[in-house]
């Protein structure tokens, strides 16, 4: 993907005159003695740069209106994945499922701001940032759908598994990062966590090393307002994330999370800061989390719907298709258009996803390690045995260094 | 006595020990206003407030961490990890500090916690929330692992757990959560930490399991009544310490012994458990010991757990082979 070199201040002073940042309510700076630091001073403007109406207060020149529509077409493809998974999940037809609805700008402008061979760490509710990366939505059907090959796709080799447990994958990210650099390679990695993630022990760890070490890497809180039931204020007593970078000694950006060009104009910078040398950097984008957590999760319990209907209100993929149509680079016939791919797309990958035969037994044997042992080599024998399969002559060439 | 679920069991414990000892207290992620992911702890923020059940940040390792530092100073913190599989973030603080409080300060400091996790698979789970770790803190010298089968011993175990002086980790079953159902005694009832249940007499072989696998053992033993084979099950119920007297009696009256567990085999607590036997009861074996476990692998996302889990079909293949002897 072609990105334009940007810097961060690039984007607040050149790319659109002066309305990009919202206001914020607590400008105040109290007068505290010279040794105390307040979180008042640590607190963070969010850049915006596209209104909710979809108006910008300049002409925006940071993307073509190819790549535009491109980014509208993974919001809508997500989109559509989004609801489909949920669907099926209801059906049965899928295991427990976290939705991505209301952070699609957040995980497609973020993903979109990578180069081929730059890293994605996902968190486990990155399905928009994968599909943006290129992972077949088949896969992830089968991710959830409880299938180990839903990971197996080498579409976009630079991007790990989805991991579960929460934080603990940030510090791969910077062990990718500090490879990249030493091998000589100008890349840089982008690592994705949640709100609730950044309370996990991993998340300062990683943060730390990624700043002694001046890693180049772009940490993306993805600040959904909630972690399961427990919103972000009893998750951090800060008043903004991004201001914890401060203390790892980098930067820390807020951006809207629901402005694609804002977190697209913000993560390409870091990123180009990162592939530079000039090390990490954290972006916290501030989104919401329309769903339910997980199709696990009842959040009725703990929410209230008016909180929701605020926030379906700065719908990600309204506010770009506003603009698009003011640029007058899209209208209804194309929107129809691009609405019938998706469909078409996402029912073509459920259909190969349920249509794919059940994968072999013997595979819970043969990934474990690089070639079987032989306590597995007979305990996959002895499932075998159970099952009243005849024994497998093959598996013995995996076999190396002897037989039980 | 009235009749319960094992998550139902769970929570008349906390319910019955939070009203009882003002020095209990009940944290971890979701478990204070959303009653837990699994709901066991619902309702008890309404009734005993926010000081002494809440959500914590998401965090285990600060979870069992500020357990430590609230229980060498007087509190019986119950601490809740989401899942088995997040256990593992909070390793080094059982394992580094938990466990070797007591020792280290020559008894001078101990570290009273309870720390409960959901267990165990066989729920169409995602990766990590299907695990069978008691192993590892079996392994702990200092740290006692218990996992009850049933709704009664579900409530009594885990008094035994806050009241136990030691730190406890209190695996419990998920997918027994609303599967068992059973009687509980109301009140003041406790199951005391290191004996096994007899769930069932029987005279031609025995059966030592624990969690979830006593009721597949347990019909498994049904279907090998009518093939004129009488077997004897035992509930282990705490896995350290474990109950090692009930485990020779049996593997000394029926001389055949069979070890179910779901996790991995190699090092899996059925190792243990055979050494003893073969230590202390070889000569009253008429067969060699016979395990139905996990394999060696991850356990798998769930299309094909029920592969990797222990059966009746792998139980009863395996009986077969013990009888043959
Ligand atoms: C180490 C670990 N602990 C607990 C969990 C269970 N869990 C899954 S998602 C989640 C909340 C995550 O919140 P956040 O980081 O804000 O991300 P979000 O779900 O909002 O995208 C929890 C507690 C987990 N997956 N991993």
């Amino acid at each position: 993907m072609k990105v334009k070199k940007v810097t961060l201040k690039k984007i607040s002073k050149d790319t659109l005159g002066s309305a990009k940042r919202l206001r914020s309510k607590s400008r105040s700076r109290s007068a505290k003695t010279r040794y105390e630091i307040s979180q008042e001073q640590f607190t963070i403007t969010p850049l915006q740069l596209l209104r909710e109406d979809g108006t910008t207060a300049g002409k925006f020149t940071l993307l073509s209106a190819e790549q535009i529509k491109s980014m509208y077409r993974f919001m809508v493809l997500s989109r559509a994945f989004d609801d489909a998974a949920l669907k099926l999940q209801r059906q049965g037809r899928l295991g427990t499922y976290g939705s991505v609805r209301g952070q699609e700008a957040s995980q497609v402008g973020s993903a979109f701001a990578l180069q081929k061979e730059d890293w994605l760490v996902p968190s486990f509710r990155e399905n928009a940032s994968c599909i943006t990366r290129g992972m077949p939505m088949k896969g992830l059907f089968q991710y959830w759908g409880g299938d180990e090959r839903g990971h197996a796709y080498t579409e976009s080799m630079t991007t790990l598994p989805l991991s579960i447990p929460i934080a603990t994958q940030l510090l791969h990210g910077v062990g990718l990062a500090l490879a990249l650099r030493y091998k000589g390679q100008k890349n840089a990695v982008l690592a994705h966590v949640g709100d609730g993630g950044t309370s996990e022990g991993d998340f300062h760890e990683a943060l730390n090393f990624a700043g002694v070490f001046k890693a180049p890497i772009v940490f993306l809180v993805q600040n959904n307002q909630w972690a399961i039931s427990v919103p972000r204020k009893k998750q951090t007593a800060a008043t903004t994330i991004a201001q914890k970078a401060i203390a790892y000694g980098f930067t820390g950006v807020q951006v809207d999370g629901n402005d694609i060009f804002a977190v697209y104009g913000a993560v390409s910078a870091a990123l180009e800061k990162a592939r530079s040398g000039a090390g990490p950097t954290l972006i916290e984008c501030v989104t919401y989390r329309i769903s339910d957590h997980t199709t696990a999760d009842d959040a009725k319990r703990y929410r209230n719907q008016e909180e929701v209907d605020a926030w379906v209100k700065k719908d990600p993929l309204d506010r770009l298709k506003k603009y698009m149509l003011q640029q007058k680079m899209w209208d209804a016939k194309k929107e129809e258009l691009l609405q019938q791919e998706a469909a078409t797309l996402v029912s073509a990958h459920v259909r190969s996803y349920e249509e794919e035969p059940a994968s072999d037994p013997k595979d819970m044997f043969a990934f474990t390690f690089a070639s079987m042992t032989p306590q597995l080599l007979e305990q996959y024998q002895s499932f075998l045995d159970v099952s009243g399969k005849k024994r497998d002559p093959n598996i013995l060439e995996k076999v190396e260094g002897g037989f039980p | 006595m009235a009749i319960m679920t094992l998550l139902e069991a769970i929570r008349s414990a906390l319910d019955y020990e939070l009203g009882r000892d003002p020095n209990v207290l009940v944290f971890g992620e979701d478990v204070g206003f959303n009653g837990g992911v699994f709901r066991v702890t619902e309702g008890l923020q309404k009734k005993y407030g926010e000081k002494r059940v809440f959500d914590t940040p998401l965090a285990e390792s600060a979870i069992v961490g500020i357990s430590i530092g609230m229980s060498i100073n007087g509190l019986k913190p119950i601490g809740e990890i989401q899942f088995d599989g997040f256990t593992y973030p909070a390793f080094d603080q059982l394992i580094s500090h938990a466990s070797r409080m007591r020792t280290r300060s020559r008894g001078k400091f101990n570290c009273p916690l309870v720390v409960r996790a959901p267990y165990a698979g066989g729920v169409h789970a995602p990766e990590h929330h299907s695990e069978s770790p008691e192993v590892f803190y079996a392994h702990v010298p200092g740290l006692k692992v218990v996992v009850p089968s049933t709704p009664a011993d579900a409530k009594g175990l885990l008094l035994s757990a806050i009241r136990d002086p030691d730190p406890v980790i209190f695996f419990e079953p998920k997918k027994l959560y609303r599967t068992a159902k059973g009687e509980v005694p109301d009140g003041d009832y406790t199951v005391p930490i290191g004996k096994a249940r007899l769930v069932k007499e029987g005279k031609d072989m025995s059966i030592i399991t624990w969690g979830v696998m006593v009721s597949v053992c347990e019909e498994a033993a049904r279907q090998l009544a009518q093939t004129g084979v009488d077997v004897e099950i035992i509930d282990l119920r705490t896995i350290a310490p474990y109950d090692v007297a009930t485990v020779l009696a049996t593997a000394q009256k029926t001389g055949r012994v069979m070890i179910v567990h779901e996790a991995p085999r190699t090092c899996g607590f059925s190792t243990e458990i055979a050494a003893q036997i073969s230590e202390k009861a070889l000569y009253y074996l008429k067969a060699p010991i016979l395990r139905v476990t996990g394999y060696d692998t991850l356990m798998p996302l769930y299309k094909m757990e029920n592969f990797y889990l222990p059966n009746i079909e792998k139980i009863l293949f395996t009986a077969k082979k013990l009888m043959e002897h």
